[in-house]
């Protein structure tokens, strides 16, 4: 059964069919999936999805696919981790992380929306998935089509991260990097996606695609029993996920499954070499002045954010803030969210914490109401970036002389025999 | 003398297929009004009912946009030229 009512645009309400749509013909705003609420709310209730099985589908007739998933089924639900170290490091009561580093299959949130966006694209018939990606997508999208046995092509600026480069090309995927920022490799697929008909999942499939990343906003509310956060710091690349974990919160207001959506506070993070969003916010501007990205955290490094907008309407309307974080406070960060909980989370992690502490050291997070922080992406996949930033170890020969020197060295001591 | 106004491909319906034209005015609200004169319909593509360019569309005039120049009042002389380009995904037509 299908709830999917239509697209709708964005800025002029004007309604269009649920196909490969994205752009209102009109007034070029973008399409979103409008939905039958009605229907939903009749057939759909918080005991019902607590019988599913843990995966981001026990939300289904909230997403946007006709049938079931013919891909990532079993994708989501993943972590919410109380956390009480880096609570205490950063000395705040009540602190959580939403832990998409392992996400199912390849580690960061960006397999939400791709199972969507394939199960769609198939439904709808397409024999070929691409996208632009600043390396997170690239993978999912390779994983997901070779799990379906799709053929996938991916586009990334030539810059990217080795092991994001290789953590695709290992899929069989056709991979095409290209001399230019990610604006530029985006701007060249919305040409390719025109002239091939092929189905790039965050271009002709994007109102589809981004509606998956509201399970990562679904599963916060339910793994805190049924609550929302008081306040959730949210990572900003092309500003999709923020505007939709909201909508995924409001919409379970709407659905009597949450409430107190008003006292809900939604903070957005970027690095501070591309803060095209962060700094709208900060100067009130509805303008985004896109921006030549510089900076560590690559999968942040969106220069023209396609919802750079509505991120920062988001942001005002929830009375949230915005900050950003310089390559030596995302480092720090990667740190100290793994010394404090075990969670190596990569660049993007490391801005949104960094921006946290940031936040609460401004007194604009209070110390004593409970905080989400959203990690997406998996530390692993950016090993780069802490190339020479950790103490290499010790080398010794294998002798216990050395080694009861070397723990003479570190002057502590242990209650050893003999 | 005009201006030229180079025309994206989704409204070109109202320019006969035109990708370029060529209309007359100093600023981007005299242009725009010159070219709906010539092309109607046009207009209400481009701006809001009140004027205001529309979100998704931005105005380049010789590759600058101009929201970042003084928006619709920008100066416009003979020989510049005015692009049109729909705001897709964060890139461009």
């Amino acid at each position: 059964m299908s709830y999917i009512k239509a697209l709708k645009c964005r800025e002029c309400g004007r309604e269009y069919p649920k196909e490969a749509l994205h752009v209102c013909e009109y007034c070029f705003g973008p399409l979103e999936v409008a939905y039958k609420y009605d229907e939903i709310k009749k057939s759909l209730t918080k005991e019902a999805i607590t019988r599913r099985p843990a995966n981001m589908w026990r939300y289904r007739e909230l997403l946007p696919i006709e049938g079931d998933p013919t891909v990532g089924a079993q994708v989501g639900f993943t972590p919410l981790i109380r956390a009480r170290n880096l609570a205490d490091s950063l000395g705040v009561k009540e602190l959580y992380i939403k832990n998409d580093a392992v996400n199912y299959p390849t580690l960061s949130f960006k397999d939400r929306v791709v199972s969507v966006a394939i199960s769609r694209a198939r439904e709808m018939g397409f024999k070929v998935v691409a996208c632009a990606s600043t390396g997170n997508l690239a993978n999912s999208v390779a994983a997901n089509a070779a799990a379906c046995g799709m053929e996938s092509y991916v586009f990334i600026p030539f810059d990217l991260e080795q092991t994001k480069i290789l953590g695709t090309l290992v899929y069989g995927s056709k991979v095409v990097s290209i001399q230019g920022t990610y604006d530029e490799v985006n701007r060249l697929s919305s040409e390719i996606a025109g002239k091939y008909g092929w189905a790039f999942v965050n271009i002709n499939i994007r109102p589809y695609y981004a509606e998956g990343s509201k399970s990562f906003g679904f599963e916060i509310a339910e793994q805190l029993r049924w609550k929302l956060p008081r306040h959730i710091v949210v990572p900003m690349a092309g500003g999709s996920l923020i505007t939709k974990i909201w909508k995924a919160f409001k919409e379970f207001e709407m659905l009597g499954f949450v409430e107190g959506i008003e006292k809900t506070r939604v903070y957005g993070a970027q690095a501070a070499g591309c803060a095209p969003i962060v700094t709208a916010v900060k100067t009130g501007s509805e303008l985004i002045k896109p921006v030549r990205p510089n900076t560590i955290a690559k999968s942040l490094a969106i220069g023209n954010p396609a919802d750079g907008y509505y991120s920062a309407k988001v942001i005002r309307e929830s009375n949230g803030w915005a900050e950003d974080s310089t390559d030596e406070e995302i480092i720090d960060a990667m740190k100290l969210l793994a010394e404090t909980e075990g969670v190596f989370a990569e660049t993007a992690g490391g801005v949104t914490l960094a921006v946290t502490k940031k936040l609460i050291a401004q007194g604009r997070i209070p110390v004593d109401e409970s905080i989400v922080i959203s990690i997406t992406g998996n530390g692993l996949k950016t090993q780069e970036a802490l190339q020479g930033r950790l103490v290499l170890p010790p080398v010794i020969n294998a002798s216990l002389k050395e080694f009861d020197g070397l723990v003479k060295s570190l002057e502590k001591k242990y209650a050893a025999r003999g | 003398m005009a201006v030229k106004v180079r025309i994206p491909t989704p409204l070109r319906k109202l320019t006969g297929g035109k990708e370029e034209v060529y209309v007359q005015g100093g600023s981007v609200t005299a242009v725009l009004d010159d070219l709906e004169r010539n092309y109607p319909g046009i207009k209400e593509r481009i701006c809001e009912g009140d004027g205001k360019l529309r979100r998704f569309v931005n105005l380049y005039v010789n590759d600058e946009d101009i929201r970042f120049k003084e928006n619709m009042n920008t100066q416009i002389k003979d020989s510049d030229e005015l692009s049109i380009v729909p705001a897709i995904a964060g890139g461009f037509f």
